[in-house]
Order: structure tokens, then sequence, then C-alpha cells
């Protein structure tokens, strides 16, 4: 291309204080608008995690009364999904989507604008419910378990229906990023980035991106007929007006599922540009993992039964979903593959990101495989419910999502901030928070085969030793992580070694082109690939 | 704050409302599901649902004794006795069956109810075809009365050799007083 | 030397996992000991697809940890420039491990997973035995429908215990006052129903997990082939009681098993009996005593003082508060004035027992309770917690108000 355009005339001084981040249109900006609250919302997740751990240290407990620790688990578990992981990994990709295709800013940023400023009003709709029964109206916010099942939530108080309002927000929040995301892939790539050479966190942005089209719609429209039966007298999941209470079940899973997926890929994408750069070695297998994306992808939609097997399923559907989801195995499997083939006869070292993505791989690689044997539809009557599956998805979204985006973190914080972070303390974070973990959700495992269910505050006597150990890992996990707030802290506040542009030795990608921090405006000149 | 105009912002713009239309495709297909798992279970029997046939596609009866178990539960908030009034029958499929369900309104006010019909295994719920039964409609009773509401069906002979017993269910819904 | 300490620390605390084991399974990796094929069956998939991915994530993870102790930078290793397979050979290399997986996946796992699929869904014949189980919050009622026998199993755990001022006994939390009693050997064909939210019934040591649905039948079978005592929970989360509503079987070889059904009948006659006949008062403060402990104390509390804010206080004069939406429908029925609780009369007294008070966590337990203890819990009441009517209820007071329950407000919600 003979003729680039220079891309913003200075039009005067930035904006500065509350104006700026109310208002700001920047992909930069808005990027750390959404980190941080996901950051505040990890902190709250957390606190609820503690409490849970709190009350089942030891059988006959009363931190938290049956009701309210009802109420904890579930805001823990929405908090968690939608507040804490999914803005982090939306924050990483306003962040960095742009600059890694050579690219001004996102395609509409007024549209980034608002779908942040969404969240801050779903969270408050959450938790307010405590408020108001502080004030005597109502019993608290919503105590049904994130999956929200009918009939359970159409009984149950008025948190239900600020939690309804809240799918409504993040909703609309997460179908603006991802149609942010889809044009700003397709339509804003540098002169020479074809598709094929995208960076493959951008990649996997974009299956996200599908993904959250094509199935939060039909939470959301769930959400809709439960408020509808709740209050305007429609039958769509009760038995007496033709209805059905595991229609609920369905339209919650089919969303369900892949919502897992869109929670993994982002940081899925991430390992694979952490591993090359500690490997000092290129990505391997860059098209098998872009096809394994679409696999799972297209997999993750027809699989939502097997979280639904104890409900009356026949044969014919048991073996269906069962089969489905061993599938899956598959696709995962490649990524797996690919991030061996990365490290494999690299020249590795181990800073803190390092040190996260191998972690990451370990974990997840046990929550995956552990999902292998939840899949088999009898195998999971003895599993469904229990301690098993929640040790399971722990590994699986902690061991996976989490960790990812710790590492992600370090890894970019730099770059952010101008400022590396005390290599030191990562460190510490890092075997603080594996062994942490480890010691919380292993014993869940063996929880779950010994019989304890979830959701209950209380337990039988047999389940109390292994209850003690994991709530002491618990601890450990938590504590570990102020670690990481005392090195987000020292980046922001540059008490270490500034940062290079580069960052570490071995960094690709046209974001470590950039100064670190990049200017407000990342490309003074639009980059051209060759 | 101003930014100079992007480039391909109409392409931008017109490729969101694009991808909005998406969107709005799997929010629509969402609701469409609702009657789209109501047929499915029709269909397949998921669910315990059965099917509706006249009397006239009754076939030739089978040979083989299936035996059918009837059995009820009255959901809270309806002052009703429910109950069977055979608790089994024999029949050959394809064969018409008459049973009846015997219901005592016990409060001093007419209520009215609705019945929903569940029929296990799964692979028989589909053979279960309905003639006339009381669940099609709600069902009135005055203050104190006393009804047997019966409930013609047939199993269809194509039901499976492994099937020998089946059990029929209704569960019976308050639905208020009077008019509504 | 840091990737060694990361592996020894994994170890012990797995190690350390694993000393402590619960005391009924065989070992940690295993279910509780089965007692039906279905529950064997999944035992040996379950163990067979553990064994499975163990070795799959050894495998990973040995090549994981070679490259990270060989391939490093410190050790001097040079980094390959390799990004996929590019001879024949390579991709025959490549492509081996896939294969395999789809072999573990489909053959080593998926063969066997067939099989139990087909098995555990065989409810269809031979059953020798019909038991119909409805779930509520938050107990279980079992029918036994050939032989016109129900009754309800509640949570016998005693309050002290559940409030943790006196010491737990072993089956904490897993103890209930009227067990399910199923024959040895023999194949029981189990119904399942809710009658308000979805709960599910689960015995581990039977492999049998399945929802009980309001308003729809659910279909499961058992033949238990050791006899003995089996217990489970509750394993749908259904409201504040989850945790409180287990299950316990009660397998007996089949001779004892008929007369324990025949004595439980007689019981039940001799029951319904009593229910037409009079009692005194002691008798029926004393019967109500024990009604009360089982069904009321979990929320008005053994002390009749309820929960403040939300459940009421037995005694006439205590004060209570709470939102408009639940005073007034005490104050409809003349047990509520004046920010306190009184005394109302007798018949909406038995009234608020039977049916309940719709639109507030107030359960009617006319279907559950018989006449009898509906009498003695409203004597107990009426001459308890500070209350000292001298009046006796009679069961035939109780069976007249179910024929014609006192003027109450009938919404179609109600059973919500």
């Amino acid at each position: 291309m003979s003729h680039v355009p220079a891309l913003h005339p200075h039009t005067g001084r930035e904006p500065r204080g509350l104006a700026r981040w109310l208002f700001t249109t920047n992909h930069k900006d808005i990027g750390i608008l959404y980190m941080l609250f996901g950051a505040m919302s990890f902190a709250i997740g957390g606190v609820f995690a503690l409490l849970i751990r709190a009350q089942l240290f030891q059988p006959g407990r009363h931190v938290l009364t049956p009701e309210l620790y009802d109420q904890v688990i579930t805001l823990h578990g929405l908090v968690m999904v939608f507040a804490a992981l999914m803005p982090v990994t939306a924050g990483f990709a306003n962040y960095l989507i742009p600059m890694m295709i050579g690219a001004p800013d996102m395609a509409l940023p007024r549209l980034n604008n608002w779908g942040f400023w969404l969240l801050p009003p779903a969270a408050v709709l959450l938790l307010f419910p405590f408020a108001l029964e502080f004030f005597g109206i109502g019993n608290g916010p919503i105590d049904t378990g994130w999956t929200i099942y009918a009939p359970l939530s159409v009984q149950a108080g008025l948190g239900v229906d600020f939690a309804i309002f809240a799918v409504f927000l993040l909703g609309a929040s997460s179908l603006m990023a991802s149609i942010n995301i889809v044009v700003t892939i397709f339509n804003l790539r540098a002169p020479g980035m074809t598709m094929m050479k995208l960076p493959l966190f951008v990649w996997s942005w974009l299956m996200t991106s599908f993904l959250l089209i094509a199935v939060f719609p039909a939470l959301v429209a769930g959400a809709g007929m439960l408020l509808a039966d709740r209050h305007f007298g429609t039958h769509f999941f009760s038995a007496a007006g033709g209805g059905d209470p595991v229609l609920w079940q369905h339209l919650f899973w089919f969303f369900g599922h892949p919502e897992v997926y869109i929670l993994l890929f982002p940081t899925a994408g991430v390992m694979s540009h952490i591993l090359p750069t500690f490997a000092r070695k290129p990505i391997y297998g860059y098209r098998a993992q872009i096809y394994a994306y679409w696999a799972i992808t297209v997999l993750s939609v027809i699989v939502w039964a097997h979280h639904m097997f104890t409900s009356g399923m026949p044969v014919a559907g048991q073996l269906f979903f069962m089969y489905a989801t061993m599938a899956i195995s598959v696709p995962l499997a490649v990524l797996f593959f690919c991030w061996l083939g990365t490290v494999w006869r690299g020249s590795l070292t181990f800073e803190t990101p390092m040190l996260f993505a191998l972690g990451y791989v370990t974990l997840f690689g046990i929550g995956g495989l552990t999902g292998l044997v939840l899949a088999d539809a009898v195998a999971d009557q003895q599993y469904h419910n229990s301690y098993f599956l929640v040790a399971h998805f722990h590994y699986a979204l902690f061991g996976g999502p989490i960790m990812g985006m710790i590492a992600a973190g370090y890894y970019w914080l730099p770059k952010m901030t101008g400022h590396m972070y005390s290599e030191r303390v990562g460190k510490w974070h890092f075997w603080l928070t594996l062994i942490g973990f480890n010691v919380t959700f292993m014993p869940q495992f063996f929880l779950g085969i010994a019989g304890m269910p979830r959701r209950i505050p209380d337990y039988a006597l047999q389940f109390a030793d292994l209850n003690m150990v994991s709530s002491i890992g618990a601890l450990i996990v938590g504590a570990a992580q102020l670690l990481f707030l005392y090195n987000i802290v020292a980046a922001g506040r540059g008490w270490y070694a500034p940062a290079s542009s580069r960052v570490w030795e071995a960094a690709e990608g046209l974001e470590f082109t950039l100064p670190s921090p990049p200017p407000h405006h990342s490309f003074s000149e639009q980059p051209v690939i060759s | 704050m101003m930014l100079a105009p992007l480039p391909r912002a109409a392409a931008n713009r017109r490729l969101a409302w694009i991808v909005a239309l998406a969107a709005a495709g799997s929010f629509a297909f969402a609701f469409a599901l609702v009657p789209l798992y109501s047929t499915f279970c029709d269909l397949t029997g998921l669910n315990g649902a059965t099917g509706i046939a006249a009397p006239a596609a009754m076939k030739e009866a089978a040979a083989r004794w299936v035996t059918v178990e009837f059995t009820s539960t009255v959901m809270p908030g309806l002052p009703w006795r429910f109950e069977p009034v055979q608790r089994r029958v024999r029949v050959h499929p394809g064969e018409p069956v008459t049973a009846f369900y015997r219901a005592t309104n016990l409060a001093p006010r007419a209520i009215d109810g609705q019945a929903v019909m569940s029929v296990m295994p799964e692979t028989a719920a589909t053979h279960l075809k309905k003639a006339e039964c009381f669940c099609f409609e709600r069902q009135a009773l005055r203050s104190g009365e006393t009804r047997d509401m019966p409930l013609i069906f047939f199993l269809t002979p194509d039901l499976p050799e492994d099937v020998n017993t089946v059990t029929l269910s209704y569960a019976f819904f308050p639905l208020g007083s009077g008019t509504h | 030397m840091v990737k060694v300490r990361r592996f020894t620390l994994t170890a012990i605390v797995i190690g350390a996992t694993l000393a402590s084991t619960p005391a009924y399974a065989r070992n940690p990796f295993e279910f509780q000991t089965p007692v039906t094929p279905v529950a064997q069956e999944t035992l040996h998939i379950h163990n067979l697809f553990l064994a499975t991915i163990a070795l799959m994530f050894a495998a990973g993870m040995g090549f994981l940890l070679y490259a990270v102790f060989r391939h490093r930078k410190s050790r001097g290793h040079h980094a390959a420039l390799f990004t996929g397979p590019r001879t024949a050979a390579q991709w025959v290399l490549v492509t081996i491990p896939f294969l395999i997986l789809v072999a573990i996946d489909y053959v080593v796992m998926g063969i066997p997973a067939y099989h139990a699929v087909l098995a555990m869904a065989d409810t269809k014949r031979d059953a020798t035995l019909v038991v119909k189980i409805t779930g509520s919050q938050w107990k279980w009622r079992y029918e036994y429908p050939d032989e016109h026998l129900a009754f309800t199993s509640n949570l016998a755990t005693p309050r002290e215990q559940l409030a943790g001022s006196a010491p737990t006994d072993p089956d904490y939390l897993l103890e209930v006052d009227r067990p399910l009693v199923l024959p040895v050997g023999e194949k029981v064909r189990i119904l399942l129903t809710s009658t308000d939210v979805i709960h599910s019934w689960w015995v581990p040591a039977f492999g049998v997990k399945q929802d009980a649905i309001p308003g729809f039948l659910r279909e499961t079978w058992v033949r238990i082939e050791s006899p003995g005592v089996y217990r489970g929970q509750c394993a749908e989360l259904c409201g504040v009681g989850h945790a409180f509503m287990p299950i316990v079987v009660d397998a007996k070889p089949e001779p004892e098993f008929r007369k324990w059904l025949a004595a439980a009948k007689s019981d039940a006659e001799r029951t319904a009996e009593e229910s037409a006949g009079h009692l005194s008062l002691d008798d029926l403060v004393a019967r109500g005593r024990k009604a009360y402990a089982t069904s009321c104390g979990a929320c008005h509390q053994e002390n009749g003082r309820g929960l403040p804010g939300l459940i009421p206080p037995i005694a006439a004069g205590e004060p209570y508060t709470a939102t408009p939406e639940l005073t007034d429908k005490l104050a409809q029925r003349g047990f509520y004035r004046d920010g306190r609780i009184v005394l109302g009369s007798v018949d909406q007294h038995i009234d608020i027992v039977l049916g309940g008070i719709p639109g507030t966590p107030m359960p009617a337990f006319g279907p559950q309770l018989d006449d009898a203890d509906i009498a003695a819990i409203v004597t107990y009441e009426r001459n308890s917690f500070g209350n000292h009517t001298g009046e006796a209820v009679q069961p035939a007071d109780v069976a007249k108000a179910r024929r014609a329950p006192a003027d109450r407000d009938h919404h179609a919600e109600e059973f919500r």
C-alpha cells in the first residue's frame, strides 16, 4: 500500500479524571476498566468462596444460615462467571486486539463504552437485594444456585427478579462486545494481516464472539420466560399449564455448556502467546489450533444435555450426548498437543507468566480429563451434583481461565504499565496458588466419590476430614491473591524496573513493537504486515 | 472527545447490524425451542408424553398381555382426594381400555383442577394413545362433589416387545375457583 | 530443583488427602460398596475410566516435565524451530496419539459405557415390587401402591445436634424416622415425582440418582443384593432444607420384608382407628411434643420462638415483626394483633396446620400427617410455650376439618 493516512490528528488535550473514564471510547482505557471491574469482582467472589469454606470447615458450623449459604453459593458462581472472568477476558480483548491486528481502535468505540458501563449496574442488581433485606424488603439475593433451576426459581423470592434483570444487562453487554470484536477482526486488520496470520489470541476471541452471539440470547430468552412465569401467569416451566420444568434446564445448558468454552477460549489463546515467548520457539500447529477452535465451537452446541443425565433421559439421548461429549476431547487434545509441541525442545525460562501457563496446562488437563469421566451417562449417576463435579469444574475454570488470566496479567502488565513487577513475589504467588488450589480441590474429588452432595451447608461426619483440608487450602489460595494485588500495584506505581517495548526477550506480536505503555493512540502510522 | 472518522466506518456499521441480526436470530431460536421441545416430547415420548388418537385409529389387537398400572399425585393447594379406581388392568395392545379416577372436592367451595398425565417407561409413552381423557380439559368440582372421571386409551400394537408393564400417572394441579 | 519441589509438595498433599479416607469406602478412589448390579457396573466403569485418564495424564505430564527439566535455557538447550510435522513419518507420529484417543473414547470407554446405559435403562420388566417416591420440601414420601401403605420419611437428627448444642451421633444428617424398607434380591421398580420443586433421589450404594420432577413421573429400578441399611441424600438444590432430607433404605431379606410389611400395614390401620377414637389431654400433649419436634421444630424451633422476621412464635403475647405479607395473613386468621401473636380459634388453628398459609413459608401438613398427629400438635401448641388453654383437640375434629375447612383464601398460585 503506497499511501497510509495518518490516523489521529490531534484535536487538543486528552480528557482527564472522571470524565475520561466515564466517556472514554479508547480501547485501552475500556480494556483497563473491564479488567479493574473484573478484578474487583474476583475479590468479591473470592470472599464468598472463603465464606463457603468457612461454613464447611467442620460439620455443624453456623457461620452462615442455610438461607444465606444458598445465596452465597449462588452469588459466588454468578459473580465469578459473569462479573469476574468474562469482563477480565473482555478487558484483554479490548486492550490487545486492536494492537495485535494493527488497528487504531475497535470498530465501534462508542458501543464499546456502553458495553462496559452496563456491567457495574448489573453487578449492583445482583447484590442489591442484600440492602433491601436490611430494610425489611424481601429475603435477600438469589439463592437457587447459579443454574437457577425451575420450579425453585419460579417460587423463590425477589432476588431472582434482580438476577433476571442483571442477566438482561449482562447479555446486552456481552453481545455488544461480541459484535464489536467480530467487526473489528473482519474489517480493521492492517494491510497484510490476513486471517491466517492473526495471532491466536485474536482467533480465540473471534470464536468466543461467535459462541456468545449464538447462545447468550438463549439465556436471555429463558430468563424472560422465567420472569413471565413468576409474574405474568405463564406456564413455560410448570406442568400445570402444559409446560415443563426440564425446559429451563435445556435452555440454560444450551447456553451453559458453550459458556464454559466462552470462558476457556480466550485463555487458551493466551497460552499460545506465552508458551512460545518463554520457550523461545514459534507456536506449534498454528493451523491445527484454529481447526481445533472451530471443531470445539461446533461440538459445544450439541452436547448440553450431559448436564442433565439424571433428569430422566431416554437411552438414545444418553448415548448421543455421551458420545458427542467424548468427541470434544479430540480437538481439546489438539490444543494440548500443540502446547506441548511448542514447549518441546524449546529453550525454556520460567518467569512468572510461564509458571502460570505451565500450571494452566496441568490443571486444566486434570479438569478436562475428569470431564471425560463425567461424560459417562451411567457413572454420572454417582458424580452428578456431588463434590466430584464441583472439583471438576473448579479444575477446569480456575485451573484454566483464572490461572490463564493471571498468566496474561503478568505477561502483559509490564506492557500496560511500563514497569516490571516483582519476580520474587510473582513466584511466591504462583507456588502458593498452585499448592493452595490443589489442597482445596483435590480432596473434593474424593468427597464426591465418597457420596457428598453439593450445595449443602452442613454434611455427614464421614466427610469431615477432607472438608477441613479443603477449607485450609482455600485460605492459602485466598491469601496468595494478595501477592497478585501487590504486584499489580507495584507495576502500576513503577516500583520496579521500567519495561522495554519488547518486555520479554522472545516476545512476538505487534503490541511488542509499541512502547510500554503504548501511547493513547497506539499507532501513529498504520503498520503494514509482510 | 473527537476521533477522526475511521476508515470504512459505513462497512463497520453494516457488518455490525448483520451480526446483531444473527444475535436476534439466536434469540428467536430460543423462543422457538418452546414449541419445538413440546413437539419433540410428543414425538419421542420424552417426559412420558403420550399421544391422542381417535378410536377409529385402533388396529387389530396383539395377542400378548401388558399390565397397565395407575397412580396419582395431588399437588399442594388442591383440596381434593384423587385416586385411581383400579390399581391395574391387563390389556392387549390395540384394544381400547376404559379406566377411572375418582376425585372428591373436600373444600367448602367449587375448585377447578387440571390433570397432567405422565407415562413410564418412555419407550411406552409414544405408544399410548388417549381417545378420551379428563386431562384434556380443566375439571370443575362443586364443594363436596365426588366424580369418577374416565380415561379411554389404547396401547398401539407396535409397543416394543420388551415392555410388559406400563405405569400411568396423573398429577392434579389446582386452578382456583370458579371462572378464570 | 524448583520443579522437584513442586512435584514433592503435590505428592505430599495427595498423600495427606488419601490418608483421611471415609470409613465405609473400600478405598478413597472407589465409590461406596456397591450392592446392586447397576452400582457394580458403574464402579467398574469408574475404575476403568480413572485408570485411563491417569495414564493419559501421566503421559502428557511426562513429556511436559521432561521438557521442563531438559529443554531449559539454563542448561544451555537451544530452541528448535519446527512448527509442525513435515515428513510423512512425522505426520504418522503426530496422528497416532489422536487415533489412540479416539480408540480410548469410543472403544475402551465407549463400549462398556454403551452396555451400562442399556442395563441401567431396563426398568420395563420383571419387577416384583413397585414403590412410589414423592419428594417434597423437605422430606420424602414412600408409598407401596399395591399394599395401600404410605408414610413420610423425615430427618431424625435431633434439633440440639443441628443447632450444635449437643454432640453429633455417627449418622448425623443421615438418619430418618421411617426408612424405606425394601426386599433383598427382588427387582424393585421405583417411580419418582415431586409435589413442589425438583428433588433428586440418590443412594450411592445402589448407583441410583434420579430426579423427582413435579407433575411428571420418572422411573428407575434396583435389585439390592445384600441386606443392610443404606444412606443417601437429596441431590438437587430444593431450597433451604436441601441438606436436611436424607434417604435411608433398610434392605431386608424377603421373609423379613414380608413380616415388616404386614406389621406396617396393621400399624397404619391401628393409627387410623386411633384417629377415630378419643384421647386424653396428657396423651395428646405427649404425642404432640414428639410430632412437633419432627414436623414443626425445624422452623418454629424447639422452644416455639420461631425465627425473628420470618417464622412466628407459638406463644400468645410474644412479639412478632415481619413484612405485611406475612402478618396480614396471620391477622386475617385471628392469630396476630398489634405486633404480637394472639391465640386464635381452634378451628383456624387446625386449618392452618392442615392447609398451611398460602403465600407464606407455612406448608400444608394435611397430606402427610394423620388426624391423630395433627390433633396432637394443635393440642400441644395450645398447651405449651406459655399457652394454657386446657383445650384438647380430638382426631375426629381434624377429620371433620379436612372435609369442610374453615374459610380461607384460595389462589390459583397457592401451590407455589
